[in-house]
């Protein structure tokens, strides 16, 4: 551990580093109680009807099944649907595990196997028979989009589109334009961890949760809600947690089984979906994109129409932000956009890593490349000369925007300068090379948070707050922020996170945490200072140099001033002189400089270029990325070294989203078929290339209290664009679907 | 179908550690490991051989867990990540991996540790490219492959640099 440099922008080494490459992490199927049952899920092999009849009588017979909780035997649970709306807030009808005999979707939970052992649960749920009336049901997206609409009441992060001038009449007028239909596949989040809960009831009578979650608040108000118990009933554990990129911010059904199967048993219970029981829950929705552009002969753009649909299930009206993106980044006089969703017969669709944004921006990206082309213009002058200084859809200037510095930054390192306008134009030997770029742009967002701040007699100083770290390298950064608030060395500094009891604090989601989080940390830290030197001030124990203005915190010490000499004093013994084991301090963050209103009104955006390089193979159409080069403008970035990796990160799942991850509807069944790693191709070692990530200086005192924007999504946004447009460069040939397959 | 579950022995040792029950011939090693040993390092990322996230050394040689039955391997030798820290110390990789940041969420790690001290051990090393294949059986979703890559070139070099101190 780097316990040199440890203030906020040093690329300090993960702090949860040593736990993780050990084994010692432990997740949400590690606690191991004594008495432990294990759960295993029964799925719903139709995607509409009811059930009829359940033979559960072979399961029963495995020797070691202790029970099989269907909807004729579970515990009661709440009794209103509103009770069951969970932290993400999706207007409709949420779905109730086991609640009835109805079936809303495949793969939807119909039975849980509890057993002695992991073995006995499975053969015996294996064993279970159900008998369905099938009711007809549409799993097929184009038969959705027959049915597109607009909820009566959307998402509370909706942001609907606004239209200015007239862009079907400007989309007539001008000579260059172009139009399509462009198509992103449903994906699955395929955290490596699967979803997964261990439920523990406590000799108090509390239940203690060990939860997949980027939210354990949320789940423990979700759970004492749904299950009608008292909030204070419930304690939702996740400190560590193995990936998740938005899967785990609605409440998932295995945590309310394994709670019902614990509540119902009286037992410690633990649920674990499998692989294939991941592709049953959560994905992002499938989306169409129709967009028109069009340009006068000067390559500046005039008209931007789009049209956008995203799926949903029949029951929950999921929505993104997914139509707005070109709108509030282009500069273009004439523009206008619509947004609907589309209704199938499955698991409602959710957020996934920058949700809205991956699908549109890319998707829009992959638009104005043509246009440029179009044009004959070079896809990088071309966005330079369009690109709008505010947010044109807004009409709102930016808290800060750097995007003009990364995209020179990106090509630079790049090399763009070299390259031929024309397709086609690059070769080694039966490979065609290409170079394509994107801009990227994602929410920069601040939730209000609290964070608490202790210093305890051992002079060690004890940070917490509910947040998640998900990989995200929230416990590093927090500590970071700790050490240079409180003036404190980081291997002085104890951090807990993932914990329900902690100080509050949003669902980790958004690249929210960072900026957030942060904040609340600093405040906590500022504040328990103030107090503690001012307690020591006022104490009539403490000598005379500590009832001084100078006394200060530094590098974990008390220093002042003694007879015109400094003097330094170990803190252990500064509190020692007040007469208390420990003092604490509690803030919450709130957005905004001071909360101003008029800061308010502006727009907050990250932003980004992205450079690529990609080799095709002629014959066979074998697509390779080999250079990623990424200039992300984020404002203060708190530790370089893991938010390059969150940045990396998110152009691996962009390299997926553009060459290999399409979940595949078996629209006869309504499920997703390809539901494993042999047949849903996540990027693996040899499908990615060393990627640059470099980042822009952008100070920005608006955008949230320490200048902090957040890094958690952006590397999805313009990447996959970035690589569908070089995949252009080299063989001339427009891709409209991603992914785009091989030799396609 | 009533009936008693048949078990079979189970012989093995566990990071040096001698291990003997009957077990049901249903248990997988990982299972093994994971809910009747406590050794929950080694993880569970599929239950079907295509994730790389339960890789554990079994006589010296990278295997699945979730594919390999306890009972199937009578006296083998498994090495978790639990076993290769050396006199409290750890691993070179393990430390490497820390180092490059070769690691986000952390689930996949223990397996891509695992697998990338073996593939030192086979020596597909000689190139950039021959790394990322041979560990292309690892997934990690979080994308940390440049981090994980790096932390094996470090450890090559450092051995590389050992042996030719002991050379000299």
């Amino acid at each position: 551990m780097n316990v040199i440099s440890a203030k906020i922008g040093q690329p300090v080494s993960r702090i949860d580093g040593f736990a993780k490459v050990t084994g010692q992490a432990k997740y949400a199927a590690e606690p191991h109680p004594p008495g432990l049952l294990y759960g295993v899920i029964v799925n719903s092999l139709i995607a509409r009807g009811r059930i009829e009849a359940i033979h559960d009588e072979a399961a029963r017979a495995v020797p070691g099944v202790i029970e099989v909780m269907t909807h004729h035997n579970r515990p009661h649970t709440a009794l209103f649907e509103k009770s069951y709306v969970d932290g993400l807030g999706v207007p409709g009808s949420p779905y109730r595990p086991l609640h009835d005999a109805e079936i809303r979707f495949n793969g939807q939970p119909v039975a849980v196997v509890f057993a002695e052992t992991f073995e006995a649960a499975r053969e015996a749920a294996m064993l279970i028979q159900v008998d369905y009336e099938r009711w007809p049901h549409n799993a097929d997206f184009d038969a959705a989009l027959y049915q597109k609409y607009m909820p009566s009441k959307t998402r509370s992060n909706y942001v609907p589109p606004k239209t200015r001038g007239n862009a079907s009449e400007a989309y007539a007028l001008n000579p260059i334009k172009i139009e399509g239909r462009f198509h992103l596949a449903p994906e699955h989040h395929n955290p490596m961890e699967m979803h997964a809960t261990t439920v523990i009831p406590e000799e108090d009578g509390t239940l203690t949760v060990w939860d997949k979650t980027q939210g354990p608040q949320a789940v423990q108000t979700y759970l004492a809600s749904a299950l009608s118990l008292s909030g204070k009933k419930v304690r939702v554990r996740n400190p560590y947690v193995g990936g998740a990129f938005g899967s785990g911010l609605r409440a998932q059904h295995n945590v309310f089984l394994a709670a019902l199967g614990a509540e119902m048993l009286k037992r410690p219970v633990r649920v674990t979906l499998t692989r294939p029981q991941m592709f049953t829950h959560v994905f992002r929705p499938e989306a169409v994109m129709d967009i028109a552009l069009a340009a006068d002969r000067d390559g500046t753009l005039q008209s931007i129409i789009v049209e956008g649909v995203t799926d949903t299930s029949r029951f929950e009206h999921n929505m993104e932000n997914l139509v707005i993106w070109g709108l509030i980044g282009y500069k273009c006089p004439n523009a206008t956009a619509d947004y609907k969703i589309a209704p199938r017969d499955t698991y409602t669709s959710s957020d996934m890593r920058a949700p809205g944004a991956a699908t549109g921006v890319n998707l829009f990206e992959m638009a104005i490349d043509e246009l440029a082309w179009a044009c004959r213009m070079d896809p990088l002058a071309f966005r330079r000369h369009n690109y709008s200084d505010i947010d044109a859809m807004h009409n709102m200037p930016f808290t800060s925007n750097a995007l003009r510095e990364a995209l020179l930054l990106g090509a630079e390192r790049f090399g763009w300068n070299e390259r031929p306008l024309a397709p086609r134009s690059l070769r080694d030997g039966k490979e065609l090379i290409g170079w394509g770029m994107a801009t990227g742009i994602w929410d920069a967002m601040f939730s209000p948070t609290s964070a608490r701040a202790r210093l305890t007699s051992d002079g060690r100083l004890h940070i917490a707050t509910a947040a998640s770290d998900i990989g995200t390298g929230t416990y590093t950064i927090l500590v970071q922020t700790a050490s240079e608030a409180f003036s404190m060395p980081i291997d002085r500094i104890d951090i807990e996170l993932g914990d329900s009891t902690l100080p509050e604090c949003p669902t980790e989601g958004g690249s929210w945490t960072a900026a957030s989080a942060g904040a609340a940390v600093w405040l906590a830290c500022q504040s328990l200072c103030e107090q503690f030197l001012k307690l020591l001030k006022k104490n009539k124990n403490t000598p005379d140099w500590m009832k001084q203005d100078e006394i200060t915190v530094a590098e974990g010490e008390l220093h002042g001033v003694r007879n015109g000499s400094p003097v330094a004093l170990s803190l252990q013994d500064a509190l020692s002189f007040i007469g208390q084991d420990s003092i604490e301090a509690e803030e919450t963050a709130k957005p905004g400089l001071r909360g101003k209103i008029s800061e308010m009104r502006k727009a907050r955006f990250t932003h980004s270029a992205v450079f690529c390089e990609v080799r095709v193979d002629e014959d066979l159409g074998i697509v390779r990325v080999t250079r990623l080069v990424n200039a992300v403008a984020a404002g203060r970035i708190m530790n370089p070294k893991t938010a390059a990796s969150q940045v990396r990160g998110a152009m691996v799942m962009a390299t997926g989203m553009a060459l290999h991850e399409e979940s595949l509807m078996d629209e006869r069944y309504g499920r997703f078929m390809n539901h494993n790693f042999a047949e849903y191709h996540v990027p693996s070692h040899a499908d990615i290339p060393e990627m640059d990530v470099l980042f822009v200086d952008e100070k920005d005192k608006e955008i949230s209290p320490l200048g902090v924007k957040g890094v958690g999504e952006i590397g999805m946004c313009g990447t996959a664009a970035a690589i569908a447009n070089a995949i252009f460069h080299a063989t001339g040939k427009r891709h409209r679907n991603l992914p785009i397959m091989s030799g396609a | 179908m009533n009936h008693a579950s048949p078990t079979a022995p189970c012989r093995l040792r566990i990071n040096g550690q001698h291990y003997a029950a009957d077990l049901p011939p249903s248990v997988t090693l990982l299972d093994l490991l994971r809910e009747r040993l406590d050794l929950t390092g080694t993880k569970k990322g599929c239950d079907h051989g295509q994730c790389g996230a339960c890789t554990v050394l079994i006589d010296g040689k990278r295997v699945k867990s979730c594919l390999v039955l306890a009972v199937s391997i009578p006296d083998a030798a498994v090495i978790t990540i639990e076993g290769i820290n050396q006199d409290g110390q750890l691993h070179p990789m393990q430390q490497a991996f820390i180092d490059a940041d070769a690691f986000q969420c952390g689930y996949c790690t223990p397996g891509q540790i695992m697998s990338a001290i073996a593939l030192l051990e086979e020596g597909h090393v000689h190139s950039r490219e021959e790394i990322r294949e041979f560990m292309s059986g690892n997934l990690c979703r979080c994308g940390a492959y440049n981090g994980i890559v790096e932390a094996i070139e470090h450890v090559i070099a450092q051995q590389d640099q050992d042996s030719k101190g002991e050379a000299a």
